[in-house]
């Protein structure tokens, strides 16, 4: 089963193409990274998948064929935006019951267990909580509506360094463990190197590579994925450049 | 961290059935309780106000009513004692309550209507919201149509309270100058309660409408107040009187202030139009040059004078007994309105990218 699958997928804001012919599949059960230089159109396609925009050509369909935003997927896919939203004058508590009320499914005692275990008091405004507080209760909301398909826009690019660690476990643990598939977007690539199974690489709204991580780092002779992805995009830049 | 094991899964059912629509009614309260509680302490503090002003008034009009012979000095002096706490009143034509109580509607409708969905957009959250289970249109609908209701059953419930207040002013025949201009119908008619209820609807409805368009709080309450007077000035101005054709009638007409609205008056002179309202110069000079300044200058002393040269006074009116109809009618098409707004607001959280 593939958790996204793009035909021709296109979106355009005014006269410029945030995104443009892109097709892909994603398989399940993988951490994909998507990967790409700001304004590459990842929040683009994120945005898509989840249904939160509408294509202006070709289709997008997640969970095995279901239209994106729709309830089936909806119900399915679990997304935390950039800067993680909250309703910051809402306490912790507050969070919990309106996510619970909203969803089909929710994980009431995996929620107050990670959040207790984070050392996150439930009376507490979302608001005043810490940048990384904050993202750990986004995802700790996401993760307790138990989907089969967690999506991350930028998880960790406010983070400090040991935030994003503690983040970015907390995500492996529910990929491996509970067998989410995951989909995250990042221009951090360090972070990525540990993660990602799988790989797709955007630049100027536009696929440039996607596979899996082993096969597309045989193939371009690379040892790690920063290189790969770093060479792959100064390589496109200075065509494009050039041309 | 403790490993989880694999929770069960939904069966790959493609038809899900709609999460229930009470779930929303938890997650609107504790959204916009501070909103609400916002409203519910001005509408209590402005109840509390016309209850500590209202009951004397109240207790004024009761005694003078109840005084006989109505002509002794002593119901005089009760009837001096009601007109004087009626004219002195914040509510009278001095003092500044009318226009507050205006306001009403635009205020709540503006700052409870705008922010619904201009405060998700401004920061962010209807990426969380609009990705939940429960559908973003679903969610837009259950939140509008609550939040209206309740403003709609609050505000009725003050349009009770400002006709009990008025109360004596209308049913006695007492009118304390100016409070109700020339009719019953031009003031205070869109507080009522069913008009007043009504304007505060379409006020939220317009806000949430503005707030989705423009897509930032501040901004969007602007608008919403811009609209709302717009509106609010257009009916009152030119729309209210044509709600039902106005009853026409001719001779010297004055049906006092309580029992009519006078829309407009004109002459006619062998069954043709003459001249709208007062006479103009050149024929007061043809035929009433002659009458003595201190009869011209009595009720319609040049009428009078016209009236013997052939023309006719017309007079159109609507009478008293349309003021609850008239109510209906403007409470409908703002409900009619209402509803129109909420729908192309919704529509527009279905279709709109974010």
């Amino acid at each position: 089963m593939n958790v996204v699958e793009a035909s021709g997928l296109g979106k355009r804001y005014g006269r410029t193409w945030a995104l443009r012919e892109c097709t892909l599949e994603i398989p399940a059960g993988r951490v994909a990274a998507l990967v790409g230089p700001n304004g590459a159109g990842k929040s683009t396609l994120l945005n898509l998948a989840v249904g939160l925009s509408v294509p202006s050509a070709g289709a997008v369909t997640v969970l095995g064929g279901r239209p994106a935003g729709s309830p089936a997927a909806l119900d399915g896919i679990a997304f935390v935006a950039q800067d993680t939203p909250l309703y910051k004058n809402l306490s912790v508590a507050d969070m919990i019951y309106v996510t619970r009320s909203l969803n089909r499914r929710f994980d009431q005692p995996y929620a107050r267990a990670r959040l207790d275990d984070l050392g996150i008091p439930l009376t507490r405004k979302a608001g005043k909580l810490s940048g990384g507080q904050q993202a750990q209760l986004a995802l700790t909301l996401a993760l307790a509506r138990r989907p089969r398909l967690l999506v991350l826009d930028e998880p960790v690019a406010m983070l400090d360094p040991v935030a994003r660690h503690d983040f970015m476990a907390t995500v492996l643990a529910a990929a491996s463990a509970d067998g989410v598939s995951v989909l995250l977007s990042s221009h951090v690539l360090t972070e990525l190197e540990r993660v990602a199974g799988y790989l797709i690489l955007l630049s100027r709204g536009q696929v440039r590579l996607a596979g899996e991580v082993g096969d597309l780092l045989a193939a371009h002779g690379q040892a790690s994925l920063e290189q790969l992805a770093l060479g792959y995009l100064r390589e496109t830049q200075t065509s494009e450049v050039t041309r | 961290m403790t490993a989880r094991t694999v929770p069960a899964r939904p069966s790959a059912e493609d038809t899900l059935r709609p999460l229930p629509w009470r779930r929303m009614a938890g997650v609107t309260w504790r959204q916009h309780r501070i909103t609400l509680a916002g409203v519910a302490v001005l509408l209590g503090a402005l109840a509390v106000w016309l209850w500590v002003t209202g009951t004397p008034l109240h207790h004024a009009s009761a005694a003078a009513a109840a005084c006989h012979p109505a002509s002794s000095p002593a119901c005089q002096n009760l009837e001096a004692t009601f007109d004087a706490s009626a004219t002195s009143n914040v509510m009278s034509n001095k003092g500044p309550g009318g226009v507050l109580l205006q306001l009403v509607p635009a205020l709540i409708g503006a700052f409870a209507g705008a922010p619904v969905l201009a405060r998700e957009l401004e920061t962010g959250t209807f990426r969380y919201a609009w990705t939940q289970g429960f559908g973003r249109w679903r969610w837009a609908l259950a939140k509008l149509v609550l939040l209206g209701v309740v403003l709609a059953a609050a505000t009725a419930a003050f349009g009770c309270l400002v006709s009990w207040y008025f109360q004596p002013y209308s049913s006695t025949g007492h009118q304390a100058p100016g409070l109700f201009e020339n009719s019953p119908f031009a003031n205070l008619f869109g507080l009522r309660e069913v008009t007043f209820p009504a304007w505060t609807l379409a006020a939220f409805a317009i806000g949430a409408l503005a707030g989705m368009l423009i897509r930032r709080v501040v901004p969007a309450i602007v608008a919403t107040l811009a609209v709302y007077a717009g509106l609010a000035f257009a009916t009152a101005g030119f729309l209210r009187e044509h709600y039902l054709t106005p009853l026409a009638t001719t001779g010297t007409f004055n049906p006092g202030t309580s029992t009519a609205w006078v829309i407009g008056q004109w002459s006619a002179k062998d069954g043709r139009f003459a001249f709208a309202g007062n006479p103009p110069d050149s024929l007061i000079n043809q035929f009433c040059s002659s009458l003595p300044p201190e009869k011209a200058a009595g009720p319609d002393g040049f009428t009078q004078c016209l009236a013997q040269h052939g023309y006719v006074q017309w007079t159109s009116y609507q009478p008293a007994s349309r003021f609850w109809p008239f109510q209906w009618i403007e409470g409908g098409w703002l409900l009619v309105l209402s509803a129109l707004l909420i729908a192309v607001t919704i529509w527009l959280v279905r279709r709109r990218a974010a």
